[in-house]
């Protein structure tokens, strides 16, 4: 039978405030234990919470930025359940007045295409803390500091149809978020986790077939591999005519297993009211036109700019709009060498060649914007060869140079474009190389194009990679045909 | 609506409250009651009323983002029946 794959996704966002929802705590990453942790964030009798105002805001540029309606009245209520790393008893969230309504992501596929993907809504709540469960004497170990930090959960619509899709749903999601500067975007820290929702239907029918919900994955890598396991164990199940139960799973990125979850007793009475501490935060219509004329430039707008100012091809601009230090390095680089072109390819390979090999990002890339561009700017009045520049960014990599002019200078590899000293160079080669000279002249003509390339090698090689290849072939193509 | 006995425990066990087996019908009876001016309630007409968040009228104010508490841990600690290495322990919590 075909089968069909309905994903959709909840994600928790971190916003990047200084302080927590509702205290003035910091959220600062990396603390020693507990001691980032105020009296609201451990639920101290007589606490009262206050509404930290940048998280608002925060929310509401995420609206913005997906073309969804804001709510003006919006609600905080508890959802209440008991575990350790949730002090209170319960967490304060937001039921069903959500501040971000109904909006869309759009995505580009592997073929090239657009889907929008439609964003239910996204509502703010607190993050509950971390239970350390190394052992200690029998006992869990709890640390509250990131009790209380402000998250956005974004819930979409079931749109997702298999996990390339989730993955460049979550990609684009990334990109948004970091953009707008809401979230620090570092997922092995946990500021952005994937709860993911899967079920299999027979390919054509309408109705949803039973879903499990895969909780907490924090990378594309471990989200695209649980995806994959999960869709083919609900396959299996199903063709050996059992039934999916739907429940939460887990699932260990460093093992590649994925469990179940013992199924929350009473899982979906969280007795919601809303929380009697907390008034109704209204959003005046003059708080939203500010932030509104504040939105920086989207990843979408962004990559139609990049095609029309700099004549990037689509799928070059997708990737060096989709990350905003990758945008702002490729754009800087390409002012200031005056080579748009030339610079994406290097930004897309050499540079990010680099960053991987030395598993490192942009922000701290040892080759700045304004290296590459001298770089560049001495490829293009041909001081040196596509080669030997790359000899010269392996050195600016390695700190041997503040620019391409130092190391060109250093090294000594300014191309040679002297038509004499090619010229002797050339003759030398074409004297060590008597037969092959020969066998070329004697070669018909449309064979003579491919044997040309040892010459070129030959002088090269000669050259130590600084002759001019252009010169060298224009020199070496009239000294033999002649 | 009216609710017996095992709805009790099960409110109870949500809540953590420990009602003692004696104790439910006497509970539920006074919850029971509560319910009845409930529905009391339910019968009135509110059509045209908008659900209110919050007994005051009122709007939340809004905090600025700046840190204000600093580390209190070994006094918030102080309190806690087990402390190790900064973290408060627990009994023994598995998923």
């Amino acid at each position: 039978m075909m089968w069909e794959t309905v994903i959709g996704l909840e994600i928790h966002v971190q916003l990047a405030t200084k302080t927590k929802i509702f205290s003035g705590a910091s959220t600062a990453f990396g603390a020693e234990p507990n001691t980032q942790a105020c009296a609201v964030d451990l639920g101290l009798p007589g606490v009262l919470p206050v509404v930290n105002e940048e998280a608002i805001n925060m929310a509401i540029r995420f609206g913005l930025g997906i073309d969804a309606e804001i709510n003006k009245v919006n609600v905080f209520d508890r959802k209440n359940y008991f575990y350790p790393d949730l002090p209170k008893g319960y967490q304060t969230t937001q039921l069903d007045k959500p501040i971000v309504g109904a909006g869309h992501v759009d995505i580009t596929l592997a073929n090239g295409s657009t889907k929008s993907v439609r964003i239910h809504h996204a509502h703010l709540e607190e993050d509950a803390g971390k239970s350390l469960h190394e052992d200690y004497h029998g006992m869990t170990g709890i640390d509250l500091n990131r009790a209380g930090t402000p998250l956005i959960e974004i819930v979409t619509e079931p749109d997702l149809s298999s996990s390339e899709e989730a993955v460049a749903f979550a990609k684009k999601l990334h990109s948004i978020v970091t953009t707008l500067g809401i979230c620090d975007g570092e997922m092995s820290q946990g500021s952005m986790r994937f709860d993911v929702n899967i079920s299999v239907r027979p390919k054509g029918q309408e109705d949803l077939g039973t879903r499990t919900e895969t909780k907490n994955l924090n990378s594309f890598k471990f989200m695209e591999a649980a995806i994959h396991k999960e869709v083919a164990r609900q396959i299996d199940v199903l063709e050996d005519g059992g039934r999916i139960v739907q429940e939460t799973r887990l699932y260990n990125g460093d093992t590649g297993e994925a469990r179940s979850m013992r199924s929350k007793e009473e899982a979906n009475d969280y007795r919601y009211f809303p929380c009697p501490d907390l008034l109704p935060v209204v959003i005046e219509e003059s708080r939203l036109e500010k932030l509104r004329a504040n939105l920086p430039e989207m990843p979408d707008a962004k990559k139609i700019r990049f095609i029309s100012d700099y004549s990037l091809s689509d799928i070059d601009a997708d990737i060096l709009s989709g990350n905003q230090a990758t945008a702002a390095f490729f754009e800087t680089a390409a002012k200031l060498s005056g080579n748009a072109k030339l610079t994406s390819n290097w930004v897309l390979g050499e540079v990010t060649r680099s960053l991987n090999a030395n598993d490192t990002t942009i922000a701290n890339s040892p080759v700045t914007a304004e290296m590459l561009a001298s770089l560049i700017a001495r490829i293009k009045d041909n001081t040196i060869s596509g080669n030997i520049a790359k000899k010269v960014f392996e050195a600016m990599w390695n700190g041997e140079g503040k620019d391409a002019d130092e190391v060109i200078e250093k090294k000594g590899l300014k191309q040679v474009t002297d038509t004499g000293a090619i010229e002797t160079m050339i003759d030398d080669v074409l004297a060590a190389n008597a037969q092959q000279v020969e066998n070329y002249r004697a070669a018909p003509p449309e064979k003579r194009g491919k044997m040309i390339g040892f010459f070129v090698g030959q002088a090269m090689k000669a050259s130590k990679g600084k002759a001019n290849p252009g010169m060298v072939n224009q020199i070496l193509k009239k000294k033999l045909d002649d | 609506m009216a609710i017996d006995a095992s709805e009790i425990q099960k409110v109870a066990h949500l809540a953590r409250l420990s009602i003692d087996d004696n104790q439910v019908d006497a509970t539920a009876s006074t919850i029971n009651n509560i319910l009845e001016l409930v529905d009391q309630m339910q019968s009135i007409n509110t059509d045209n009323v908008e659900p209110m968040a919050h007994p005051l009228d009122a709007v939340q104010r809004l905090r600025e983002d700046k840190v204000t508490e600093e580390n209190n841990r070994e006094q918030l600690q102080s309190c806690a029946p087990a402390v190790e290495d900064g973290l408060f322990l627990v009994p023994k919590v598995i998923e």
